[in-house]
């Protein structure tokens, strides 16, 4: 008896819970791009978050205007254009590539070339060094060190 | 030299790394430097049946202040707006943003309205549309409608004399 009440309580509390997940679940579709395209911005006030994942309430309000603007058939170029024209390429997690930011996206690039032309510059030193000749004695005098060691 | 080169770049590193530090993350660019103030039509706190638009004040350099009565900073910022709107200097319009409890218009009632009109965006998309990450925030918008500074935090005594003052004074030549 007590357990087919507990399935009872359990199944009226059910739609209240259903009720709340509307919203998101209105459109999936929708939804999913949403979060798709959210996971690769930034949320303005907590700057380490992205917008999709971010509780802030203007993150909130963000995220109900992409859904309005999709359900409107605007593409996601377009989504991001409206969020870019607002707040400037800093929503951008992945920021475009332009003059601004050529030092951005091709700086890993010129270190991985400096580091390769110390690396040549290294290695043709190297090269360059005439081999050294050891002779007998000084043989004998490293494996003298070698045996003290031991 | 070649003993000094770490010593060199250790020295350059801090250096980056000491500038960065005082580098506030919360100062993003607006993109609107330049460019049109966003229009919009909103009631005011002070006459619900009266409306604003940023029309109105064509040819007037003017200050949009975003604030909140939920806000903190807002509230200390509040005195300063009081004697900026005492100065005359120029003309203070307030964005109540996003003021659901509707306590706008018993506060400025309580300790003073510094605004010529303080429009009410209740849902708070004309502060996304003028890109408004916190409040308060204050836009200074030149006479042909364009925005040309944004500042972001309280306006305080320094940011006053060093920011607005010489752009205002500019602006109105």
């Amino acid at each position: 008896m007590r357990s087919m009440l507990l399935v009872l309580l359990l199944a009226c509390s059910l739609p209240v819970f259903a009720d709340e997940a509307r919203p998101l679940a209105d459109d999936p579709v929708i939804e999913q791009r949403m979060v798709d395209l959210a996971s690769d911005l930034r949320c303005l006030v907590c700057q380490n978050e992205s917008l999709a994942g971010s509780h802030a309430e203007l993150a909130e309000d963000l995220r109900r205007e992409i859904r309005s603007l999709m359900k409107q058939g605007k593409s996601d170029k377009e989504v991001i254009s409206y969020l870019t024209t607002r707040y400037g390429d800093f929503v951008l997690y992945r920021p475009p590539f332009k003059p601004v930011t050529y030092l951005l996206w091709l700086g890993p690039l010129i270190f991985l070339g400096i580091g390769l032309g110390v690396w040549y510059a290294t290695l043709k030193k190297r090269r360059a060094m005439p081999d050294q000749t050891v002779d007998g004695t000084q043989i004998a005098a490293a494996a003298k060190l070698l045996d003290e060691n031991l | 030299m070649k003993r000094w080169l770490p010593l060199i770049l250790f020295t350059l590193l801090s250096a980056v790394l000491y500038v960065g530090l005082h580098l506030n993350p919360r100062e993003v660019p607006s993109p609107f430097i330049g460019k049109p103030a966003p229009a919009f039509t909103l009631p005011t706190v002070e006459h619900p049946d009266k409306t604003f638009s940023p029309a109105q004040m064509q040819g007037k350099v003017w200050l949009l202040n975003v604030w909140a009565p939920w806000c903190v900073a807002c509230r200390q910022e509040h005195e300063s707006l009081l004697q900026i709107a005492q100065m005359g200097l120029v003309p203070l319009v307030g964005l109540n943003w996003k003021d659901k409890g509707r306590e706008a218009t018993a506060l400025l009632a309580q300790s003073g309205d510094p605004y010529l009109a303080c429009a009410e965006d209740l849902s708070g998309m004309v502060g996304i549309d003028y890109g408004v990450t916190g409040t308060p925030e204050t836009y200074v918008i030149d006479k042909r409608g364009l925005v040309r500074m944004k500042h972001i935090g309280p306006i305080d005594a320094e940011a006053w004399e060093n920011k607005f003052m010489p752009l205002i004074k500019e602006l109105n030549r």
